[in-house]
Parts: structure tokens; C-alpha cells; sequence
């Protein structure tokens, strides 16, 4: 089967890392500064669980890990997190499932899988046997479903011994909850404050409690703070956000729905902006609730800004199809755009936003450039951010 | 096989009928290539807001020069054909699966291969590996020569391209024509503007039927007109064939019907080209006699069209493996 190596990509993928020397390996995982010389501790720490650094793969957008592992080494990532995967093998939608937008696409594929089981016996495997963190998305129908999925990665979770942080763990599980629900007319779990609830809640009382569930929200709802909050409250250790968007394209030459399924769900650096204000709302209202963040995400900057809103991890996803080896290039460019600003630590970041606006009638008054006491100030000077600001290099 | 992410110049952008040949150059481009693999090009530079690359079938290739067919009717595609000689663009390659060459080539004992290779893929792609290769009942004629004591008589070969699905055609024509194998075109298109390869072909195969819709060019009628009786006249036992799923259809229904085995490079769009994203699926028949809707990137682009339920192309059909419950 093919091999994808990456050529060029090399030399911006561990930009600045003139030794060769990746950016990995060091035990307490921290990592070289290219462009700064500066070193970044890049851990992060998920409801107990703690990461060598916060940069993953989003669900429905690498498989399992295995083709992208032809690109870059998997392991290298916090976790990759698999496909969401439902109770039984499922064939998915009809084609076209897909449509490219501007700065994105809509995606309609049905959530075609193996089924839970041969997750476990194949993939799930691979990745332990690679030394690669697993995050696990699981998917349902009913709030049985959940219950019956986790059911089976819990006993997957005992009988393998893997859990909490350990390479080739399963470090957390994702509960996608933005499948319609087929007891109730079809609708979303993730749209409902109950029915979300309900999910988290059975899938909680499935798994060994070491494992932390992550609720993954959806931002077509009117308040995504309550949905985040029934999550919780039903057990969820934290939340990621966001999912797709629902979109539309229309062919205008066939003057038909571009995708079979008629609708799909938006991706890409076109959502960014949702994602940031998701979880500002979410990181502003449970500030104590890690948030993994994703929506948009292409270079290490715009996972900084995710960051900023409040996310403790982040999630590279629809920019895997542009470029494969994207998870590992922010990853690199992260850690740059972390000492540039001044940053020790990785977590030092997370919500920093918040602790510059005071109110939104107070304007968004800009840290002090001059003054050397605090993070953020510490490397701006004239050819600092502004030279780095979206530049895939 | 191995591809890569590669930084490759465009040495040149020729009209070619409706079309563009595209010629792109870099060193060890094609140095891994086997004809009928892709090619997946990013477009619109860096700051761009078309975020899918855009896959094309290899027309030719040596170590360091690769050579695409485009049409240029999308945006993306536009930009490309619009590209200046010497810019650079970003493009993995080879990609897929490449068209089995008859007894001896390395690609056929694919068929026989039972298990997925360690570093690849994932259960779908491991055992599309040898849903790829399953041998089609009644013929196996050439699966089944002896790689030790190959036929000094090679069978004929028919290739069929429809529209700029030639493109591939040609360098596996070569490859054909580098072991012995009498090599018979067949190209059809709505017009004549919109063939491809009419004089390449006319200048080193055992012959070229041209066939066009509306008679512009060759005889009038579809590349399946011309088949049959290609087939019977040279008693051809591999038909390979690249074009519109209608086409592939009708190819595979009379090579079948002939028991002679055909090779057919899909067209399906792709998001990603590497097998991560599931938007290329089609349902296709594994060895277990199941159908699973199968990607035509990483288990294709080219299938044992006997294999393929074209007429289910675009659908999942019920007896599909996790058919039901559609919804999410």
C-alpha cells in the first residue's frame, strides 16, 4: 500500500529546528522554540489525564491514524482521535458526500464504520501497539446505543490494561452527540440540554472512571453555554468544541442539492470564528471545565487563538485534507507562537484572553509592548507577531 | 510504493483539444510512479480558500518530470492551467493502486495477496487489497501463467479511454508494449475536441478506433460499439479502460460477457487522495462475496471491474455491509 512521505514539508513541519532534532523526545516534553530558541513546556492536562502536548487530530478526519502515520510519526501527536464509531459496521451515506466552500467544505458521510468491535480488534490495537494516545468518538442513535459502545470500550479499556496517560492509552473518550436521535423524531442529542445529558450520563456509568468523558458540542444551538452545562452536570470531565456546522450547497448547473444526503455538516477555517466564540462562552461560563478545542484550524496561530478562548487541547482536522501533515506542523508552529509570546508553559495560555478583557464595555485594551513583567509582552517587539501572523512557511 | 510531498515547478501548460497537458518537474517526481496512479495537487497558493486537492491521473512520468491531462472547467483547475512556467506547486504523489499488468508484472500477484502489509493500511484497505485481486470466475487466463516460464506469445490487450480518461492509457501502453503485448486503442468522446492522445496512439498501437457522438471525428457512436468486435478480432484477454462510470459499465459488461478480465480506473471525486476521509466510496464486491462501499483512493482508483456494482454507483445498496440505519 502506499507509503506518503513528507518532502518539502520537512523543513516547515519542525520549522526552525536547525538540528534536525524533532520536537519530541524530551522527557518532560518540552520543546524547542525554532524561530526563538526558547523552550515551551507543551503538556497539557484533560480531567486528570495528562498529555505530552495538546495538539490532536479531529474525529471523522484521520481514520485511525494509520494513513497519517505514513506522513508523520502518530505518536508524536497529544492523541489521535478515531472516527466516531457506532454499535454495529455502517455504510454511510450515499454519494457525493462531499462539497467544497469557501475556506471549507460540507461533509455528508454518514458516519460509515467498522462497528465498536473490530475498532477494538483492529484499530484501536494498532494504535497501542504504535505507542499512540487514543481518543475514542463514539456515536449513537439512542441513548442505548452510547451506553452499549461504551459498554464495550470499557471492557476493551479493562481487559487491555490501557487507560489514564500511558503511551498507546486510551486517554479519553469523545461523545459525539450530534447524531439524530432515532427515538425522538430524529432529533439531535446535541441540540437538547436533556437528551445530551442523558447521553453523557450513560456512557459515564459505563466506563472506568479513570476515563475521562469529553462531550462534543454542537454550535447550532441558541445557547451552546446550557448544553455544555446539562453535559457536565450529567458527569461529562469536559467538553470539546465545536462540531460541524449544518450547511447547504446547491449545484446551480444540475440545479440540484450538491451532496446526496442534501445536507452536511461545515468544516474548515470558515467555522474558525464559531469555534472561537464557542469556547470563549464555554471557558467563560465553566472556567474550570477543560475544553478541547477544534473548528478551523490550519496553522499554529489559529490553534493559539483557540487556545486564547480557553481551549486546553486543540484538534487539527478538515486541513488534514490539504495538507496531511498539518497536525504535526501546528503542533511545531504552536510551540513557536508560544515562545514568541513569551510562554514557559503551555497551560500558562490557556484562556489567556480572558484575563485582558475585563468587559465587552471596556474595549479589548491591548497588553503594554514595553513592559517585561508579564507573558505576553515579553517578545513583542517590531518584528515580532506581526511577522508571523498566518504565514505557512 | 511511495509517495510524497513534493515541491514540483510547472515546466510547461500546452492546449491539447480541449484540454491541458501539464507538465510538472522535480527530481524523483516520478521516480516511484506506475501507470494508473494520481496525483494530488494543491491549488490556489498559500492563502488559499480551496482546501481540497485536486486529483489527476498520471499521463506519463520519468524520474523527474510528470506529466497531468486537465480540463480546466472548475475553479480550481483554472487556476492551475493558468499557472506561470516555473511556479511552484504542492503535489503527493504517486497515489492508488496502479493497473495490473498481466502474468508477470509484481502488481498481480496483488491478487493472491491475503493479508494487508504491515505498514499499511487499515481493515478496509488491507482487504480491498484483495478484493482488488480476487480472480474473476472463468478467466484468470493471464493471472495464471508461471512468472518462470512467461509465454513467449502475448496476449492482445484492448485499452479504452473516454474523454481525457485516456491520459493514463499511455503510459501503461508503454508498459504493455515493453513486454510484447500488441496494444489496440479505443478513444471516444462527445467531440473531437475532446479526445485525448488520437495521434500518440495512431504512432505505436497495433491500431486506434476513434469513436465520437457525433461523428466529428472517427465513426460515429460510443467506445462500447467498438469493443466487441476489437475484443473477438484480436482475441484480446485484458481490456483496461478509464472514463465516465457509464462507460466503465458497458466496458465491464462486454469484456465480461467475452470472458476477458477489465481493469477500470474510476473518476470519483476525492477530498483527500490518501484514504482518510471517505468521500470517494463506491460499492465494490470483496472476497467474501459481501459489498462494502470501498474508497477509490487508497483500494482503487483501479478495480476489477467485475467486481464494481456500477450499476449501484452513487447508491448504498441494501445488501450492503451497514446498510441499515441510515441517518446520522
Amino acid at each position: 500500500m502506499t507509503e506518503i512521505r513528507s518532502g518539502h514539508g520537512a523543513d516547515h513541519r519542525r520549522r526552525g529546528d536547525a538540528n534536525g532534532r524533532r520536537p519530541t523526545g524530551h522527557p518532560e516534553h518540552t520543546y524547542d522554540s525554532g524561530s526563538s530558541g526558547a523552550v515551551v513546556d507543551m503538556t497539557t492536562s484533560l480531567a486528570g489525564v495528562e498529555l505530552p502536548n495538546p495538539v490532536m487530530t479531529a474525529s471523522g478526519c484521520a481514520a485511525a491514524g494509520r494513513e497519517l502515520d505514513q506522513v508523520f510519526p502518530v505518536d508524536e501527536l497529544g492523541a489521535v482521535v478515531t472516527k466516531s464509531i457506532m454499535l454495529a459496521p455502517r455504510a454511510g451515506r450515499a454519494t457525493p458526500r462531499m462539497a467544497e466552500t469557501p475556506s471549507g467544505m460540507l461533509n455528508s458521510i454518514g458516519l460509515q464504520g467498522q462497528g465498536i468491535d473490530q475498532l477494538c480488534a483492529s484499530d484501536l490495537r494498532w494504535l497501542r501497539d504504535r505507542g499512540a494516545r487514543a481518543v475514542v468518538s463514539i456515536a449513537g442513535g439512542s441513548v442505548e446505543e452510547y451506553a452499549k459502545i461504551a459498554g464495550r470500550l470499557g471492557d476493551e479499556i479493562s481487559r487491555s490494561g490501557t487507560e489514564g496517560a500511558k503511551d498507546g492509552a486510551i486517554a479519553l473518550v469523545e461523545v459525539n452527540i450530534s447524531c439524530p436521535n432515532v427515538e425522538d423524531r430524529g432529533q439531535v442529542f446535541a441540540c437538547d440540554p436533556v437528551a445530551a445529558g442523558a447521553v453523557v450520563e450513560a456512557v459515564r456509568a459505563e466506563l472506568p472512571g479513570r476515563v475521562p468523558v469529553f462531550a462534543k458540542l454542537s454550535p447550532d444551538v441558541t445557547d451552546v453555554v446550557s448544553i455544555g452545562r446539562a453535559c457536565v452536570a450529567a458527569g461529562a470531565d469536559g467538553l470539546s468544541a465545536i462540531n460541524t456546522l449544518l450547511g447547504m450547497v446547491i449545484d446551480v448547473d444540475s440545479m440540484r442539492p450538491a451532496l446526496a444526503g442534501l445536507t452536511g455538516g461545515l468544516s474548515g477555517p470558515a467555522i474558525r470564528p464559531v469555534a472561537v466564540r464557542c469556547i470563549w462562552q464555554l471557558h467563560a461560563a465553566l472556567p474550570d471545565v477543560p475544553i478541547i478545542g477544534v473548528g478551523g484550524i490550519k496553522t499554529g496561530l489559529d490553534a493559539l487563538e483557540l487556545v486564547l478562548a480557553g481551549a486546553s487541547a486543540v484538534q487539527v482536522g478538515t486541513t488534514i485534507f490539504h495538507d496531511p501533515g498539518a497536525p504535526i506542523r501546528v503542533l511545531a508552529e504552536l510551540t513557536d507562537a508560544l515562545a514568541a509570546r513569551g510562554f514557559a508553559r503551555f497551560t500558562d495560555c490557556v484562556g489567556h484572553a480572558h484575563h485582558i478583557v475585563r468587559s465587552p464595555h471596556e474595549g479589548h485594551p491591548h497588553p503594554d509592548l514595553s513592559d517585561e513583567g508579564g507573558p505576553h509582552a515579553s517578545r513583542f517587539g517590531p518584528n515580532g507577531p506581526s511577522t508571523q501572523r498566518g504565514e505557512p512557511t | 510504493m511511495t509517495a510524497r510531498q513534493m515541491a514540483a515547478a510547472v515546466a510547461g501548460i500546452e492546449r491539447a483539444g480541449a484540454y491541458y497537458l501539464f507538465t510538472l518537474t522535480e527530481p524523483g517526481l516520478g521516480a516511484d510512479f506506475r501507470p494508473g496512479q494520481f496525483a494530488a495537487v494543491a491549488v490556489g497558493g498559500e492563502q488559499t480558500s480551496m482546501l481540497l486537492r485536486r486529483c489527476f491521473s498520471i499521463h506519463r512520468a520519468d524520474s523527474d518530470v510528470m506529466q497531468l491531462v486537465i480540463a480546466g472547467h472548475g475553479k480550481g483547475t483554472r487556476w492551475l492551467v493558468r499557472q506561470a512556467v516555473g511556479a511552484v506547486l504542492d503535489v503527493v504523489t504517486p497515489l492508488g493502486r496502479p493497473f495490473p499488468l498481466p502474468a508477470i508484472d509484481p502488481a498481480l500477484p496483488a491478487h493472491a495477496r491475503a493479508a494487508p502489509t504491515p505498514a499499511t493500511g487499515s481493515a478496509v484497505g488491507g482487504s480491498a487489497a484483495a478484493a482488488l485481486g480476487a480472480p474473476p470466475p472463468a478467466t484468470g487466463s493471464a493471472a495464471g501463467r508461471s512468472a518462470a516460464a512467461p509465454d513467449p506469445v502475448r496476449s492482445a490487450c484492448v485499452l479504452v479511454g473516454g474523454g481525457y480518461g485516456s491520459a493514463p492509457l499511455f503510459a501503461l501502453s508503454d508498459r504493455l508494449q515493453a513486454r510484447g503485448h500488441p496494444v489496440h486503442f479505443v478513444l471516444g468522446a462527445a467531440t473531437k475536441d475532446r479526445l485525448f492522445g488520437v495521434d500518440q496512439a495512431k504512432a505505436f498501437a497495433a491500431s486506434v478506433t476513434v469513436m465520437t457522438d457525433d461523428g466529428s471525428a472517427g465513426r460515429q457512436g460510443l467506445v462500447s460499439d467498438a469493443l466487441p468486435g476489437l475484443l473477438t478480432a484480436n482475441a484480446a484477454e485484458t481490456v483496461y479502460a478509464c472514463g465516465p462510470m457509464g462507460m466503465l459499465y458497458a466496458v465491464t459488461e462486454i469484456a465480461t460477457a467475452a470472458g476477458v478480465r477489465a481493469y477500470c480506473a474510476v473518476e470519483e471525486s476525492m477530498a483527500c487522495g490518501i484514504g482518510v476521509c471517505m468521500t470517494c466510496v463506491l460499492p465494490v464486491v470483496w472476497p467474501d462475496g459481501r459489498t462494502r462501499m470501498t474508497r477509490s483512493c487508497t483500494d482503487g482508483p483501479v478495480f476489477d471491474g467485475s467486481l464494481v456494482r456500477w450499476s449501484d454507483v452513487g447508491t448504498v445498496p441494501a445488501d450492503c455491509v451497514g446498510a441499515m440505519g441510515l441517518g446520522a
